[in-house]
């Protein structure tokens, strides 16, 4: 074939090698053509290849910086945030004074004036009430509620005094984590000269440690920052995500498999396909609006309850679920059903069967995607009532709750300090949910999709 | 496959069944609803947390919905699914109270509860300014009178500072402030704004004459850029102010208290916002803070009477009580008295009152 003088091959030939020797006159007219398209071809493909190169440069030009823009996000949330995770203690020697404590009634006891009273023997020799008030300020007010629990459950120490660790207060932790200089006047600190001479009194005698903040996992919010915590937030969020995931998941699912399916297609299905599409692109805080209104207003759902949240993000997330559910019917082949028709399988059968186990993967994946859409939503939740100070638990579904990213919402908002390093920290652990649950995405597709 | 199916409708039936049942039977409300204003919030929210750690009942709930949306809601109706308490930055409206009376909250119990001042501030390492009201209604106002003929005015020519007055520095004006929606703009276009306007006789004059252009004089702020809506998070402000040295910001006095390593109040009218000239009122720019109660509903929702009483107590709003530590300004002990007595006694307010 390639010794070959027929024309097309001829031609492909010596386009290819223009040094072969001709072999007769035609090609040689032919090769002079050729050579000349060689020409006009090798003249323009410096430039080509530069601007191939030039188009690649820019592409990862782009990726580069957006990974750029990424990293700053990360490393800025890290640097504030990291912080938070630990917390300062101070180590108390409190003398459970029999007289104080009404063994009875361990519920009415002055825990806090126990406290003080530690306080006040360590430093005896502050008088003044202005000074009191600021050494009893060193202590977090959670101290007394530390004190109770120990008392309840050590009943038998009463009349003994006992060495406790009480979490300090946020300017204390502030100033360990080195976020209040030492360096700058005493006029524009938070904390004077006095307060951190009483700071280093503890930190001589290494009565003062920094932990890891439990507190900030199992605790709700709080007004004192080293009492504040995200598990209320979170319980929240898990609570409307269950909603939300119940409700949207069948609807979402039957509504394609019904359009996709079993529809006829005619206007109406059109106009509801049209519809879907639109939904998908609404601004949440409208079906935060329509909560308002439906559910509240209409139904008298309580406000602020992850029940209303659930309902309100579903609404939200059902447009993305039903076009992500119907892109995975879709790419199921005809052949499946055709198969399954032409053995007898009933409609239904056929899709309960066979196309639906097969679409199922995409289906999770859409779903989880419109989860994770929902779990970092606040605008919606706005109208219903969950951005609120809440410090109780929920443990239902009517409780009043309030969510993550509105929990990142407050804290940003709370003047003290300390709240900043929440907040970042705040964020980190919103961030890890997301990505979990983008990767139980990318797990779920690369273990169970097909392809064809 | 059919098991899932079923376990998830009866989940979903479930759910619907839970929510149905729980809607129609609130008819009962075990926790204490608190909406209104975004600068009561964190005065509020301690308060909650205290009464809700101390006592048995359960911690009251606490939104921020600015002082508008909160009396709207307040002044829906009186039963379970409507707030008990609305926190307010400003006084109600009579336009608000006659709403609420018209939608069956018949009687309403005014509490204030201190005062908040409003800060002009800029970064520690600028220049302190000694400003006047009537130089920031000059710097900020939309239109300004033009020399001193009365009635003629023009569109704000200012640029720098030192065109506003002599004194102050050669800087650009450019002042970081809350949007309208904020109350902390509602108070500041009021006490500085205004009462710095009034300066000029004619408009003093004008408020008689024609209320609404007076208005609109007095409360319109520049939008030609010298005066930047920085959103409703004075955490926002507090951070542009340290990165932008030139820049003046508007917020609220406890984000200065917290942050007075690196911000500095400027002076209004010769006073610096201290504790102390707040809380005394030398110092212009503070405005009270308050909290409206349904009367109706201090029987029928559980530690109503509990957590009034903890929020009108010394050891709560005193001179040296643990709001004040949140920044809160007390008032003088004879208005806290007056205020506590009609938590007491839930004397209703009056039209009339306002």
């Amino acid at each position: 074939m390639n010794n070959s003088t027929t024309g097309l091959s001829g031609l492909n030939l010596s386009s290819l090698k223009p040094s072969t020797e001709p072999s007769n006159a035609g090609q040689t007219a032919v090769r002079g053509a050729q050579v000349r398209t060689m020409d006009v071809v090798n003249k323009g493909l410096a430039r080509r290849h530069r601007s191939e190169s030039r188009f690649k440069r820019l592409g990862l030009a782009a990726i580069l910086l957006s990974l750029a823009f990424l990293a700053v996000l990360f490393v800025s949330i890290f640097a504030n945030g990291y912080t938070a995770f630990k917390q300062t203690f101070i180590q108390l020697e409190v003398f459970l004074d029999p007289l104080e404590i009404d063994k009875e009634n361990l519920q009415t006891v002055n825990y806090m004036g126990l406290v003080k009273k530690s306080l006040t023997t360590i430093f005896p020799l502050v008088k003044s009430r202005a000074d009191k008030r600021k050494l009893y300020g060193i202590v977090s007010t959670g101290a007394a509620f530390d004190l109770q629990k120990f008392v309840q459950k050590n009943r038998h120490e009463i009349g003994n005094t006992i060495q406790i660790w009480v979490p300090a207060d946020d300017d204390v932790d502030m100033l360990m984590k080195g976020h209040i200089s030492r360096d700058v006047p005493e006029a524009e600190r938070r904390m004077n000269d006095t307060q951190i001479a009483w700071v280093d009194h503890f930190i001589d005698r290494s009565r003062i440690k920094q932990e890891f903040n439990t507190i900030f996992f199992t605790g709700g919010d709080s007004r004192e920052p080293e009492l504040a915590g995200i598990w209320g937030a979170t319980c929240g969020s898990l609570y409307t995500l269950l909603v939300a995931l119940c409700l949207s998941f069948p609807i979402g699912i039957a509504t394609a498999i019904y359009l996709e399916e079993f529809a006829p297609t005619n206007r109406w299905t059109d106009v509801v396909e049209v519809n879907i599409n639109n939904l998908a692109a609404v601004p949440s805080i409208v079906f935060g609006l329509l909560g308002l209104a439906v559910f509240l207003n209409f139904f008298g759902l309580p406000r602020s309850a992850p029940l209303v949240g659930g309902l309100v993000l579903t609404l939200m997330t059902l447009p993305t679920i039903i076009i992500a559910s119907r892109a995975s019917l879709k790419s199921v082949p005809p052949s499946i059903r055709e198969a399954a028709l032409g053995i007898g399988a009933s409609k239904t059968q056929m899709v309960a069967h066979h196309v639906l186990p097969l679409a199922m993967p995409g289906m999770l994946t859409g779903t989880i995607i419109g989860m994770a859409q929902a779990l970092g939503e606040t605008a919606p939740l706005l109208m219903i009532g969950m951005v609120a100070f809440i410090v109780d638990i929920p443990t239902g579904f009517t409780d009043p709750s309030t969510v993550l990213p509105v929990q990142i919402f407050l804290w940003a908002d709370s003047p003290e300090r300390a709240f900043l390093e929440k907040t970042s920290a705040a964020i980190m652990v919103l961030l890890v949910f997301l990505v979990a649950m983008n990767g139980l995405a990318v797990v779920l597709r690369k273990k169970f999709e097909r392809r064809w | 496959m059919k098991k899932v199916c079923i376990a998830v409708f009866v989940l979903v039936f479930g759910l619907i069944s839970l929510g149905l049942g729980n809607g129609f039977a609130s008819s009962s409300r075990d926790y204490i609803s608190v909406v209104g204003s975004s600068t009561v919030y964190p005065f509020a929210t301690v308060v909650a947390e205290r009464f809700g750690k101390s006592t048995a009942f359960k911690t009251p709930k606490i939104e921020s919905t600015g002082s508008g949306g909160g009396h709207k809601l307040f002044g829906a109706g009186v039963g379970v699914q409507f707030p008990d308490i609305t926190n307010s930055s400003r006084r109600i409206k009579k336009s608000e109270l006659e709403k609420a009376m018209k939608n069956g909250v018949k009687e309403i119990v005014e509490v204030k509860i201190g005062y908040d001042g409003i800060v002009i501030a800029n970064s520690k390492s600028a220049p302190t300014f000694k400003l006047t009201r009537k130089d920031l209604f000059l710097a900020l106002a939309k239109n300004v009178p033009s020399g001193n003929e009365s009635g003629k005015l023009v569109p704000n020519p200012y640029k720098t500072w030192k065109e506003v007055d002599s004194t102050l520095p050669d800087i650009k004006i450019e002042v970081l402030g809350p949007p309208p929606t904020s109350g902390t703009r509602d108070a500041f276009v009021e006490l500085a704004m205004e009462s710095g306007a009034k300066q000029f006789g004619w408009i003093k004059d004008l408020k008689k004459a024609d209320k609404k252009a007076y208005k609109a004089l007095c409360h319109t702020i520049r939008e030609d850029g010298a005066y930047i809506e920085a959103g409703e998070n004075d955490n926002l402000i507090v951070q542009k102010l340290s990165a932008n040295k030139n820049a003046l910001g508007i917020f609220g006095f406890s984000f200065l208290d917290q942050n007075a390593d690196k911000l500095q109040g400027s002076f209004v009218d010769g006073v610096q916002p201290k504790f102390e000239a707040i809380a005394d009122g030398s110092y212009p720019v503070s405005r009270p803070l308050f909290f409206y109660v349904k009367k109706a509903h201090v029987q029928a929702i559980p530690g109503m009477r509990e957590f009034l009483a903890e929020f009108t107590s010394d050891k709560a709003w005193g001179d040296e009580g643990y709001l004040t530590d949140k920044g809160l300004i007390p008032m003088p002990e004879s208005e806290r008295k007056v205020f506590h007595d009609a938590v007491k006694t839930l004397k209703p307010m009056l039209l009339s009152d306002l």
